[in-house]
């Protein structure tokens, strides 16, 4: 079981700012360990966002995202009180779900 | 250990206060912004979150919660402005600690083996709790001022003992911390270096770590740090929570009176 | 002893504790802080890789170096001619190599340390400290720019009598930079074991051979 993402959401003008932090290896596939053998491909496939259950952003990521993942994006429409639910999907199958409220 | 050449096309003006030779202004403002860039995310936010945490959470064999035991200086449970403090005379133990020897002694009261992991290498078992635990500490006293207490004969030892091991040269390269920590307006290749012996500023030096580590994904604590600095130096490996690494931390703590605390930050 | 005069009674005070008294703590005296710290520095530390527990026994010469404060002029001119007499100079006096092979020396940082494998050769890590050629703009500052060393120093050819003495100071500096200044920052690459003649040859020929980038560009 990962660790939770950090969701911090903040009304600005006519939406809210969205801070999400991460917790990923994303181990590319390309590393090599100490005796040599090839680190497995370990890394997040699809992430979406959603506002009170309506995605409103996707992305399928590959080996060129950074470990621990920093994503800050402005979801128009939004307002104190309305809920923000980050998934993602990962190359083994794990999955994860996290919330915040904006504030 | 090379750091690459960022030859960032941008030129920013970042404040950058140091005299420069030719070529270092864009190289160095191309960094400034970099971590500038850096700042906002910090995954060391990862690390506060499960220490706080572990910080109330009942464990080890005797089952209670660092919320519970554990104190770090100001009394029993407390920790917003404790980090700021640190390192410090303890009664119980009778000895000056640092944030990381504490909190071994505080996990032997939880029913640890403290001697067991302070021999476990970085990043594995239950360093990683330190690591998480370091992290919540620390950001407790973000933007707090360091004020290291030196009311006791011991603190004042330590300070003491710190500022010669500081001074000590040693190894095949003949190397003390203050071969590169000695003198203000320095770097090695493109990193400048903090001068240690006085105030070198908010956020700079010991007032920058614990700290995340863009280039390894890392959790870097002072006792990481120092163990570190002791690798580069060629110098023989200095114990996890060792005397002489908590009289480092004293003088250079001591040495920092008044800069601000930005712990946990965020480095290259 | 310290006699107080009050109005009634008269006390007497051996003048030892007149300082804990006096309300703050006595600084430790100097003895004591050294002490403390031999004591504390052997049980710190602990053997890992190649770096064996030797390494912080000083010679004089870092016992003399250790302080806030440099030494006297008077040790510091015998620890530097100490330092000279263990320069070993090239054998057949060939004092210049290659210098493609002293940048790549230079860029290397490796070797020595507790994380370095046993019996591999070191790197002279000069770029940590110095600025080299003037492409590589990735230098500290510890020490001196070295950027057009020998056309600066009138060395044309390395060859001619003329450039004997620079290129004698040169090695030496690098084989034993406490030779010409006792407390120096720079490793004793040399005396130390730390690069071989071959390797400071090299060095060498990247900071004294007209047609090396550091002075040709």
């Amino acid at each position: 079981m990962s660790d939770p993402m950090r969701i911090r959401a903040q009304a600005q003008g006519s939406g809210a700012v969205v801070r999400v932090l991460m917790s990923h290896e994303m181990e590319t596939g390309q590393r090599k360990d100490a005796a040599g053998k090839t680190i497995p491909a370990w890394h997040i496939t699809e992430m979406t966002a959603a506002l009170n259950g309506k995605v409103v952003l996707s992305g399928e990521w590959g080996t060129a995202i950074a470990k621990n993942p920093f994503t800050e994006f402005v979801v128009k429409g939004a307002k104190a009180g309305d809920k923000i639910t980050v998934n993602w999907v990962d190359n083994r199958g794990d999955k994860r779900s996290d919330e915040a409220v904006v504030a | 250990m090379k750091a690459p050449a960022l030859a960032l096309a941008v030129s920013f003006a970042a404040p950058f206060g140091h005299g420069q030779t030719n070529n270092a202004p864009s190289a160095a403002d191309g960094i400034a912004q970099y971590r500038a860039l850096l700042a906002d995310g910090n995954p060391a936010e990862l690390w506060e979150a499960k220490g706080e945490a572990l910080w109330k959470q009942k464990r080890g064999a005797k089952n209670v919660a660092f919320s519970d035991t554990c104190d770090l200086g100001k009394g029993t449970g407390v920790v917003k402005g404790a980090f700021v403090e640190l390192p410090r005379y303890f009664a119980d133990t009778r000895r000056v600690q640092d944030l990381e020897s504490r909190l071994l002694s505080c996990m032997e009261a939880q029913g640890y083996n403290a001697a067991e992991i302070a021999a476990t290498p970085f990043g594995r078992g239950e360093q990683l709790d330190l690591e998480a635990l370091v992290a919540y500490v620390s950001a407790e006293s973000k933007g707090m001022k360091f004020n290291l207490p030196q009311a006791r004969p011991e603190e004042r030892l330590m300070f003491e003992v710190g500022k010669r091991i500081f001074y000590f040269r040693g190894g095949p390269y003949d190397f003390s911390c203050a071969s590169c920590h000695g003198e203000a307006g320095k770097r090695i290749r493109l990193q400048e270096l903090p001068d240690l012996t006085k105030n070198p500023g908010d956020g700079v030096g010991f007032a920058a770590w614990p700290a995340y580590r863009v280039s390894s994904g890392e959790l870097w604590g002072m006792q990481r740090r120092l163990n570190d600095c002791y690798r580069q130096q060629r110098f023989p490996f200095p114990g996890y929570g060792s005397d002489a690494t908590i009289a480092l931390a004293t003088y250079m703590g001591v040495q920092g009176k008044g800069s601000v605390s930005i712990a946990p930050s965020i480095k290259r | 002893m310290m006699t107080i005069m009050t109005t009634t009674t008269r006390i007497i005070i051996p003048l030892a504790w007149v300082a804990l008294i006096a309300g703050c703590a006595a600084a430790p005296s100097a003895q004591e802080a050294d002490q403390a710290t031999q004591a504390i520095m052997k049980n710190s530390f602990r053997e890992q890789g190649i770096a064996k527990l030797d390494r912080i026994q000083q010679d004089e010469l870092q016992q003399a170096c250790s302080g806030e404060k440099p030494p006297s002029e008077a040790t510091a001119k015998r620890i530097e001619a100490a330092q000279l007499a263990t320069v070993q100079w090239p054998a057949d006096g060939a004092f210049l190599g290659d210098w493609r092979e002293g940048e790549k020396l230079a860029q290397n940082g490796r070797g020595m340390t507790w994380s370095d494998p046993a019996g591999v050769p070191s790197g002279g890590n000069c770029y940590n400290c110095h600025q080299i050629t003037k492409a590589e703009i990735s230098y500290g500052t510890i020490g001196p720019s070295l950027y057009q060393y020998g056309k600066l120093r009138g060395v044309t050819d390395p060859a001619a009598p003329a450039s004997a003495e620079m290129l004698k100071y040169t090695w030496g500096k690098i084989w034993n930079a406490k030779a010409t200044n006792a407390c120096s920052n720079m490793p004793r690459f040399g005396h130390a074991g730390v690069l071989n003649a071959a390797q400071i040859r090299d060095l060498m020929a990247l900071l004294l051979d007209p047609k090396s980038p550091v002075n040709a560009q």
